[in-house]
């Protein structure tokens, strides 16, 4: 069993709200909540049912002041606001906030990790808090520890489909014939893409998590962010090519390579019956290990119970 | 290695061989190699292919192996026939060798002093297949010199080629092309695809690095 944590969670979206609302079932309580113009902190623990209940009609969490919930009296930040670019913040200002008052950080918000990977460790390694970031990659796919668990230096290389949205896209061309306007529409009548999918069908979303494994592989003898990142997307894949690919018994992924060397991430040619040709909106990362062989590891990649299961699994990792 | 495997191929290419002696000499490599002078220099090592015909007796395998090793060859791969033994009960043996000219001269020779039956030594083996596929206005951009440039600059055949253009010939197509390579040659030529699609303005779809799947 694991100690019971207080836990301020930062971003009230899909993941900020689901760990709220299962963060007791893992043992531990919510002290603070906050979205973006609102927050509910209680020293016992906020009522998480009326706070999610307000946000869900009103449209925000509470009465008080989001820096209320960074000046909480929590354990563990839970830092679940949207991913941002370039400085990352604000969510690299929270964590800062959480690390110089020696509490923990755990990140469902890709930007810090991403963009500023030196500086959160530097930040780390003057507190007493400790940051762990299972959620950005590959939401409930426990990647981050077991590469942690085999020790980065004998993982060699990392690679998977990781962005839901892209891999839906192209399944559902190669399976459909369809072109890609009409599985997008259908993809965002079904709730997989968002209105604007610039993020996920660029490929940006799969290279800020193919960064985020760079940075954990190279332990810190190099920083990647995502300019050091090779990224194509997939709107210049044709129907007519997922065809000519099908006909030699292989389709096309949107595969993210991370090393020691660089990023990678664009639409590849991968054998049909490949462990990475996921269908669907499931995520796969593979592992070449130096002695444990190569690792496959798939499930859901995304949506708001799965990837609150990563950072709470996260929260119980912590000392 | 699929295509070594051809039994049209094989039954041709061993015939030739026996009844030609410098058969050796006649297909060793001779492409013109624009991006990398190189690695086609002579002198350099090369992949070579050897075939064999062993007795099925204990050992007779690390007695053909020891020649090769013991006049510098760097042996790549071992294909080891069992289940398809000759019509004189013979096991073939197909083993792929990097070595300088010399070398593999020397190689051969030695094989032959120890009294290994080598049916066929030095043709150029395509050790590599490269499936890619390129999308954008292929026709438009002279798809016949796009290919021709791939061959041209990278030691690289075009085993087959699909084009795909279901808009007809002004709009987006895709087309397949499945290339063969020397050993470790993949690499080069697929830089010297993405080299040529950059300069035409077409995507190149790619297999995983290291042929990962």
């Amino acid at each position: 069993m694991t100690d019971s944590k207080r836990l301020a969670v930062v971003g009230a979206g899909a993941v900020g709200g689901s760990v709220v609302e299962l963060a007791a079932d893992y043992g531990h309580s919510v002290v603070a909540f906050a979205d973006s113009s609102s927050a509910v902190v209680d020293d016992d623990g906020i009522d998480t049912g009326t706070a999610l209940d307000r946000k869900a009609s009103e449209g925000h969490v509470g009465d008080g002041d989001p820096q209320d919930a960074l000046a909480a009296d929590y354990d563990v930040l839970v830092e679940a606001t949207p991913t941002t670019l370039g400085d990352a913040n604000p969510g690299f200002s929270h964590l800062r906030t959480a690390l110089e008052r020696d509490r923990h950080v755990v990140l469902a918000n890709k930007g810090p990790v991403a963009e500023r990977y030196a500086d959160v460790r530097d930040l780390e390694r003057d507190s007493q808090g400790r940051v762990r970031f299972e959620a950005t990659v590959g939401g409930a796919i426990p990647i981050v520890s077991t590469v942690e668990d085999l020790s980065p230096s004998h993982v060699t290389a990392a690679r998977g489909v990781l962005n839901g949205t892209a891999n839906f896209i192209l399944s559902r061309m190669a399976a459909e014939g369809i072109d890609y306007e009409h599985v997008l529409a259908e993809a965002q009548d079904l709730g997989v893409a968002e209105a604007d999918p610039t993020f996920d069908v660029e490929g940006t979303d799969a290279a800020l998590k193919c960064v985020i494994l760079a940075n954990v592989l190279s332990e810190g003898e190099r920083e990647f962010t995502l300019e050091d990142a090779e990224v194509e997307g997939i709107t210049n894949v044709p129907g007519s090519a997922l065809e000519l690919a099908a006909e030699d018994g292989r389709t096309i992924r949107l595969v993210g390579e991370a090393t020691r060397d660089g990023i990678r991430v664009g639409p590849r040619l991968v054998p049909q019956n490949a462990a990475l040709a996921v269908t669907g909106t499931r995520n796969i990362v593979q592992l070449e290990t130096d002695h444990a062989g190569q690792l496959n590891l798939s499930g859901r990649g995304a949506g708001g119970p799965e990837t609150a299961s990563a950072v709470l699994g996260d929260v119980g990792r912590l000392e | 290695m699929t295509s070594t495997l051809d039994p049209d191929a094989e039954a041709e290419s061993t015939a030739d061989a026996e009844t030609d002696p410098d058969a050796t000499e006649r297909s060793r490599p001779n492409r013109v190699d624009c991006t990398d002078p190189d690695t086609d220099a002579d002198g350099e090592p090369q992949p070579h292919t050897i075939r064999l015909e062993l007795a099925d007796q204990p050992g007779q395998l690390l007695d053909a192996l020891e020649p090769i090793s013991a006049n510098g060859g760097n042996l790549l791969s071992i294909f080891h026939e069992r289940g398809n033994v000759t019509p004189r009960g013979r096991i073939p043996v197909e083993i792929d060798v990097e070595a300088t000219p010399d070398r593999f001269d020397a190689i051969v020779a030695a094989l032959r002093d120890e009294g290994v039956n080598v049916v066929q030594a030095g043709a150029e083996h395509y050790a590599e297949e490269v499936v890619v596929l390129l999308v954008g206005h292929l026709v438009d951009t002279d798809l016949s010199d796009t290919l021709r440039r791939i061959e041209d600059c990278s030691a690289t055949s075009i085993d087959d080629f699909s084009l795909n253009a279901p808009e007809g010939r002004s709009d987006t197509s895709s087309a397949r092309l499945r290339m063969a390579t020397r050993a470790g040659e993949a690499t080069k030529a697929l830089s010297i695809v993405h080299e040529i699609a950059e300069e035409k303005d077409l995507h190149v779809v790619e297999p995983l690095a290291g042929g990962a799947v």
